[in-house]
């Protein structure tokens, strides 16, 4: 019988499986951060409950540390009670902590794959919806609430109904592929299957213009799964996987022999039938801007912001969305998105603030000056990636540039520590949610790639990148 | 958990689309410890101005709907962030039950987690709810939905059903497998992250 990669991953984790009843998975891998862990370590001390498997955990602090001099005090109260409140649980659990001045410090989904924590055919939850950035290493990872961090905690598994599968198929070759980045791949797939399109089924991509990415490239890609609304993405390992995970940190010792058995299994047979298809030609993918509030109100950067009707596509619902989305983003129809003036920059997030991102923005920036009406910081993801862009210099293109050069973490993404728009600012940035007062109550958000955001940092306005490099 | 019991409410119309839960509870609410409390930052932008005034024309401001426990919305409600503290702040602000044409899968799990009835239902019974006024009869048991002269089934995960009908609390129950599990374990021996 043929099976899809994913399909083989849910067979082999499968605990308790009763006819018409969600089925019992277990969990391979789970990663735990301060903002939605706190309630679950509560429910484990009121029942009176231990950690199953400790050594299937690992925490870190990212959503809300401040991305300024951590040698200072924190002066938000509420965020310091959640940062200690997390050192104390895994103190108390035995769980491993990478706290908020250590090296391995990062984004939950940035240090998972760097520290060799994330692997191929297992199973990955966080209790954070871009977990699902886990599955560029062929891997079932997804994003769970609080309950479920707790029942993982105690149990090691969860309950889950089998999703079903759907294939997105990438094909062609990207015209300037340093212009056009995964970001304006996934934008482009998140625009045209509408951000419930992938909603209770795991997306697999596949074709040629997926095995063309490097790792960090297919990261971006399933990040953004879940803002199609599919709790996971996922793409079958290959040679990049294997030498991306080799020699980490928390590689494991028989590496070589995993590599072995995910080379003759992880993989979807041919012939394998998809609940759904689509297929793309990236060959025609422009860079992508954002012009509303969800992420599916893309356009190509040399079209105009659509007016509602063109948009909504006799759909009253959609055409509704789009002229509140407007509304709120203060933006006329017909105007050409290069003619949007914007006021900050953001390059950072679990979607686009690894070490390729930041080199790719750099050669953009390099020997420039951020336009004076713009305020732009960069936020790795990681601190890792931070001393590695550090030792190759990029921290002095960006700052000779004007650009704020920070401490790692999920700041401006959604605004839970200082970094946060003010009311009716205009930013571009490479994180992954446009929603309404997502990066600050009235700030306005347009996604984009991060050669695309370093060049509307130079411009002050959004630029066609292609004609810069 | 309290289990599930017969709903007599009014419905709280809410014709949006793709609500996701950056508006449910927007992230400066998040940083509480507790899961209680939550309900007061309910849709905060949406209700409150800058000056923490009450927007008058925010359906949740107006006192009408007060004691309603049934939120009717459109499709693709609870997208986008896992926070549970979204399902939190609509029980605490007391609905029990949402009733949308669709849902996104995080949001839809956490609301059994916490006692919530998250109801699908085609387009046309959304329409019709929506404009419905007075009081509406729900049935969870019989799976039934009765507003004036008509009534309506839903479909539910008939496991899903039991566990919020009885109140049942999933790790209780997940212990139960506590052999399978070993025996998972065994057969099978995970990778340890320190080895």
């Amino acid at each position: 019988m043929t099976e899809t990669l994913f399909e083989k991953i849910w067979n082999s984790h499968v605990v308790v499986e009763r006819e018409n009843e969600p089925s019992l998975i277990y969990i391979d891998r789970h990663l735990i951060h301060e903002v939605t862990s706190p309630q679950a370590f509560d429910g484990l001390r009121v029942n009176n409950r231990k950690v199953r498997r400790p050594d299937l955990t690992v925490a870190t602090i990212d959503h809300n540390v401040p991305t300024t001099d951590r040698s200072l005090p924190m002066i938000d109260e509420t965020s310091s009670t959640q940062i200690k409140t997390l050192e104390k649980n895994c103190e108390d659990f035995g769980i491993k902590l990478f706290g908020i001045n250590d090296p391995n410090q990062g984004i939950v989904h940035v240090i998972g794959p760097q520290l060799g924590i994330t692997l191929p055919g297992s199973t990955i939850v966080c209790g954070d919806s871009h977990t699902s950035t886990q599955g560029a290493f062929g891997a079932f990872a997804f994003g769970i609430g609080t309950s479920e961090v707790e029942h993982t905690l105690a149990t090691q598994t969860l309950w889950l109904e089998k999703p079903k599968t759907f294939e997105i198929l990438a094909t062609g070759k990207r015209k300037n592929s340093f212009a056009v980045t995964s970001k304006d791949i996934i934008l482009s797939i998140i625009k045209q299957i509408g951000t419930d399109g992938g909603t209770g089924h795991v997306l697999e991509y596949r074709g040629d213009a997926i095995s063309d990415l490097s790792m960090e490239q297919r990261m971006t890609i399933c990040n953004m799964s879940i803002e199609a609304g599919s709790r996971a993405g996922l793409i079958a390992p290959d040679e990049k996987t294997f030498d991306y995970l080799n020699n980490r940190k928390y590689t494991p010792k028989n590496y070589d022999d995993l590599v072995d058995d995910w080379k003759n299994n992880l993989m979807t047979d041919a012939n394998s039938k998809f609940d759904k298809t689509f297929t793309i030609d990236v060959e025609k993918i422009e860079p992508q801007v954002s012009w509303g509030t969800n992420p599916a109100m893309v356009s190509d950067v040399t079209s105009k912001v659509p007016t509602p009707e063109e948009f909504g596509n006799n759909n009253e619902i959609q055409i509704e969305s789009a002229k509140k989305a407007l509304s709120y983003m203060d933006l006329k129809p017909d105007t050409p998105i290069v003619d949007i003036p914007i006021d900050r920059v953001f390059i950072g997030s679990c979607t686009n603030a690894r070490l390729e991102d930041l080199k790719d923005a750099s050669e953009i920036v390099k020997g420039k000056t951020v336009n004076s009406a713009v305020s732009a910081m960069v936020v790795p993801g990681s601190q890792m990636v931070k001393l590695q862009a550090e030792e190759l210099g990029l921290d002095r293109i960006f700052k000779d540039a004007n650009f704020e050069w920070r401490e790692s973490g999920c700041s401006m993404c959604l605004g839970m520590n200082p970094d946060i728009l003010k009311p009716g600012e205009r930013c571009a940035s490479t994180s992954n949610r446009n929603f309404e007062g997502r990066q600050g109550s009235g700030g306005r958000t347009h996604l984009v790639s991060p050669v695309m955001a370093a060049a509307s940092a130079i411009a002050g306005h959004f630029v066609d990148v292609r004609e810069w490099c | 958990m309290k289990p599930f019991s017969k709903i007599n409410s009014i419905i709280t119309p809410l014709d949006k689309a793709n609500v996701d839960t950056d508006q449910i509870i927007p992230k400066q609410f998040l940083k509480l410890i507790t899961k209680s409390g939550f309900g007061k930052f309910l849709f905060y932008d949406w209700r409150f101005n800058h000056d923490g005034q009450e927007k008058d024309d925010f359906i949740l401001n107006d006192s009408h709907y007060k004691t309603s426990q049934i939120l009717v919305t459109n499709e693709n409600f609870g997208c986008g962030s896992s926070r549970e503290h979204a399902v939190w702040a609509l029980k605490d602000f007391g609905f029990d039950v949402i009733i949308s044409p669709s849902f996104a899968d995080i949001f839809y799990s956490n609301c059994f987690k916490n006692g919530v009835l998250p109801i699908i239902l085609d387009i046309e019974n959304i329409k019709k709810l929506l404009q419905f006024k007075g009081a509406i009869e729900l049935d969870l048991e019989s799976q039934t939905i009765i507003f004036g002269d008509e009534s309506i089934n839903f479909k539910i995960d008939s496991h899903r059903k039991i566990r919020l009908l009885e109140g049942l609390d999933d790790i209780d129950l997940t212990l139960k497998e506590d052999a399978k599990i070993e025996t998972f374990e065994k057969n099978s021996s995970r990778i340890s992250i320190f080895e």
